[in-house]
């Protein structure tokens, strides 16, 4: 496969669960502003901001918000076009890359991708986004699973589609770990958290269902939600789709479809930084995660996420093969022009803009 | 529904000068008048929302937004009956096969011009007669492998060649999703009419990507080169190598090692041997052509002129669709083929002979004038239709610079019932069949029929207000 469409197919899906993620957050925010009473301005402020700082884009932010408002965050993170990773900027780019590798994904992908790309940009859009956020969201959600679900029911499972399940994968462990974190300036640096608040126990609710993880949830633990144990589940289960453990372990299985390397080994950067965090979540607590902390571990696993995409880059989507120089091709063209036969270009006996016959009498019929 | 439609002068191609529906578009009439019109525009829009979910649009340069537009389509189809069909046929075959005998021989001996058929002048002076390969034997001895001739009726329905596109012809993908859409739209009509179809494009167009291949090469890997996503036909690009199997690359995807072309894979370094190329030759190697181009693959040339890959269509087949050449084609066929043209050519004077420029600038507001190496619908001035300020503008440019300018009657395109605002009216439309010539010359039965949408406009052009019909070739005369 070409390293370029490779790499398009890597951001296409990468871009979708982005989008996706990016629309679970706001929501789930959004509700529960609902249930917070006496919200003053700087409790507001409180609760956007690690939204935003959760997306990763707070610089971005700043420079165009003055103050995190809900109408301001929200704006920031669904339509503005100038922050490259709001809802509408992934699907534009996740389209873009659909593009770029047409010829490799099916039909019903395309016009399903392209069919959100016009809904999110079309003025309908903004109309229901005025009237119910909610309802935006489901749409861009629906849409989300359901490319997911045409991508499993329709594409040829070769090389390209582990390239977008390493995408995917990669991209989920990255948004699930933010979203985790999202809370953490309300647990103490290091150790143990003890009891909550109801108003937390609301927030840590928030936190697992933007992770789609309420109801899963709920049938391991009952309703007590409590950090560690949402810790716990959303960063080392081992069977929540969503659970970074998870993500890790089909990133792991991507990597290793892709080079066809056994478990165990590596040939190249990404498989040795992967196959190394899959094990370290395969073997942590979440009590040992809370005597870190949680932020100094979160930020830690942002950094090996980014050094696994590097990795792949490096591997599969930047080759640089010596090419030939430039320089040497134009000096053997200039030698092949010398060396070259010479053609009529006598044009003795002919006067040059006189017409020697007159025309052609078939090509004059409708004067 | 089409009991208001009314014939309102030049040819009619569904009505004859009485009135009658022509003996091929009764079937079709009689089917049509089935469908009640409400579902006839139900199924108008749904093939809209079809042609937009696809993204099969094309590019408006120059559109800031970079909109992508549907290219309009009506569902009316264009139907041609088989002997006329077969006299098509007869007559593109003709004419690519004596371009290609003319190419060879401008390319080698010149006999051509020793001989004096053919003024040097014009071919040496040609923007992209390439004298850098002036005796470079191309694969097959195969330069125009892919032409899409561009067709029109006159008046008395008359068949004309209006030109030869012989660079790198675009829109069949819209001929093939024309078709597709039609099929949806009106399933039984097929069967009860008789259509032949054209689903076989890309299986004989990889056919012909695979005989060319370099000599000895049994499995050879075809590629399609596109400018990129942003080019007006990148659609066609995707949907060509889709249809056909094979890698659509970009100038950056490939790099040539020891005069051998290879692609950048995942897995490493890929040779390959069939490049059908969407670039123009200018842009195509930077160390041999213009060196600024971004899109094309440094020493590309190099492993060309080696044979180590084959490219389709080969460098300098534009000077066989340059403008003033299409004037001495009808000499070209005789001078090869030693055969009368089967498809006249439009009446053509050249700016550059002293007689027909003094025809041209006298009668300006008459003709249509076109450069000589400008494509869709750019570069043209409409004399009947164009103020006293574009005359005047084209008037200079003639006198300054004749070689780049040809002109020719305005010519009454042959109209088509069309769909206007839920009305039926008659709108101008042209033909352009795709001919590819491989192991054996193939042209599938149809083309792209485009349409001049605005009212009495004679420019069929996408990029002008245009718009296509599925084009019907029959099995039978009705």
């Amino acid at each position: 496969m070409l390293s370029r469409v490779a790499n398009s197919l890597y951001w296409m899906s990468r871009y979708i669960e982005r989008a996706d993620n990016t629309a679970r957050l706001v929501d789930t925010s959004l509700q529960l502003l609902l249930d917070i009473r006496n919200l003053d301005e700087q409790h507001l402020a409180n609760q956007w901001l690690p939204i935003v700082q959760a997306a990763g884009d707070e610089e971005a932010f700043s420079k165009l918000h003055p103050k995190a408002t809900g109408a301001a965050v929200t704006e920031f993170l669904v339509f503005q076009p100038e922050n490259p990773n709001s809802i509408v900027q992934c699907i534009s780019q996740a389209r873009e890359n659909a593009r770029m590798a047409r010829d490799q994904i099916s039909i019903e992908l395309w016009e399903e991708l392209n069919r959100l790309y016009l809904f999110v940009r079309s003025a309908e859009a903004r109309q229901i986004w005025k009237q119910s956020p909610s309802d935006f969201f489901s749409e861009i959600k629906a849409a989300s699973m359901h490319l997911t679900g045409i991508a499993y029911a329709t594409l040829l499972q070769n090389e390209g589609w582990w390239f977008t399940q390493a995408g995917r994968f990669l991209e989920r462990a990255d948004k699930t770990s933010r979203i985790l974190d999202v809370r953490h300036q309300s647990l103490p640096a290091k150790g143990l958290p003890g009891a909550i608040s109801q108003t937390e126990a609301l927030e840590w609710a928030a936190i697992l269902r933007s992770c789609s993880a309420w109801d899963a949830y709920k049938s391991l633990y009952g309703a007590d939600v409590h950090p560690v144990r949402v810790t716990q589940f959303l960063m080392l289960s081992e069977d929540f789709p969503r659970s970074i453990r998870f993500c890790a372990a089909q990133l792991n299985t991507a990597l290793r479809k892709i080079s066809g390397v056994p478990e165990g080994r590596f040939v190249n950067d990404a498989e040795r930084h992967a196959g190394r965090l899959l094990a370290e979540l395969q073997f942590t607590t979440a009590e040992e995660i809370f005597e870190r902390g949680l932020h100094p571990f979160v930020d830690d696993l942002q950094i090996k996420f980014n050094r696994i995409g590097d990795a792949l880059f490096e591997a599969y989507f930047f080759l640089s093969f010596a090419a030939q120089g430039e320089a040497d091709f134009v000096q053997q063209e200039e030698q092949q022009q010398q060396g070259a036969p010479h053609l009529a270009n006598d044009r003795s006996g002919w006067l040059v803009g006189k017409p020697d016959a007159p025309c052609d009498a078939n090509t004059r019929f409708c004067h | 529904m089409l009991e208001n439609y009314k014939q309102n002068g030049g040819f009619d191609e569904m009505l004859d000068g009485s009135g009658a529906t022509r003996a091929h578009y009764r079937k079709f009439r009689s089917l049509l008048e089935e469908i009640a019109p409400d579902d006839f525009s139900q199924r108008r829009r749904s093939v809209d929302l079809s042609f937009l979910r696809q993204g099969i649009t094309f590019n408006v340069y120059g559109d800031e937004k970079g909109a992508e537009k549907i290219f309009p389509f009506d569902l009316i189809p264009r139907i041609i009956p088989a002997g006329e069909w077969e006299f098509l046929e007869r007559g593109l075959t003709q004419r690519i096969t004596a371009l290609n005998l003319f190419l060879h021989d401008i390319y080698h001996d010149q006999k051509i011009l020793k001989d004096g058929v053919i003024p040097p002048f014009y071919v040496l002076s040609g923007k992209h007669f390439r004298r850098e390969f002036v005796n470079f034997k191309v694969p097959q001895n195969i330069h125009i492998h892919l032409c899409g001739t561009d067709l029109i009726r006159g008046p008395a329905g008359q068949w004309m060649v209006l030109e030869d596109n012989g660079r790198c012809p675009s829109g069949v993908s819209y001929l093939l999703e024309n078709r597709r859409a039609m099929k949806r739209s009106f399933p039984g009509m097929f069967g009860a009419i008789g259509v032949q179809p054209v689903e076989h494009y890309p299986q004989e167009l990889l056919k012909m990507l695979q005989y060319i291949a370099p000599g000895g090469v049994a499995d050879p890997v075809v590629v399609l080169l596109t400018p990129g996503s942003h080019n007006s036909a990148y659609f066609e690009h995707t949907y060509l190598a889709r249809q056909m199997g094979i890698e659509i690359v970009e100038g950056r995807d490939l790099m040539v090692q020891d005069d051998c072309v290879f692609m950048r894979t995942t897995k490493g370094l890929r040779q390959v041997h069939v490049i059908y190329r969407r670039i123009d030759d200018d842009f195509l190697d930077p160390t041999v052509f213009r060196r600024d181009s971004a899109l094309g693959v440094p020493g590309i040339i190099r492993a060309y002129r080696q044979g180590n890959v084959s490219l389709a269509n080969s460098i300098g087949t534009g000077i066989a669709d340059d403008k003033a050449m299409y004037y001495f084609v009808p000499r070209i066929i005789k001078y090869y083929l030693g055969q009368d043209p089967v498809i006249q050519n439009v009446p053509t004077w050249l700016a550059s002979e002293e007689a027909d420029r003094k025809y041209i600038l006298e009668n300006l507001e008459k003709l249509v004038v076109k450069a000589a190496n400008e494509s869709g619908g750019y570069g043209m001035l409409m004399g009947p239709k164009a103020t006293r300020e574009e005359i005047a503008k084209f008037r200079g440019l003639i006198a300054s610079d004749p070689r780049n300018y040809i002109a020719q009657p305005m010519i009454l395109l042959s109209q088509h019932p069309t769909e206007v605002a839920g009305q039926f009216e008659g709108r101008h439309i042209d033909l352009r069949p795709y001919i590819i010539y491989g192991e054996k010359i193939t042209i599938v039965p149809s083309g792209l029929t485009r349409v001049a949408l605005r009212k009495g406009s004679l420019v069929v052009n996408s990029s002008q207000g245009g718009g296509s019909k599925d084009t019907w070739v029959l099995y039978g005369e009705e």
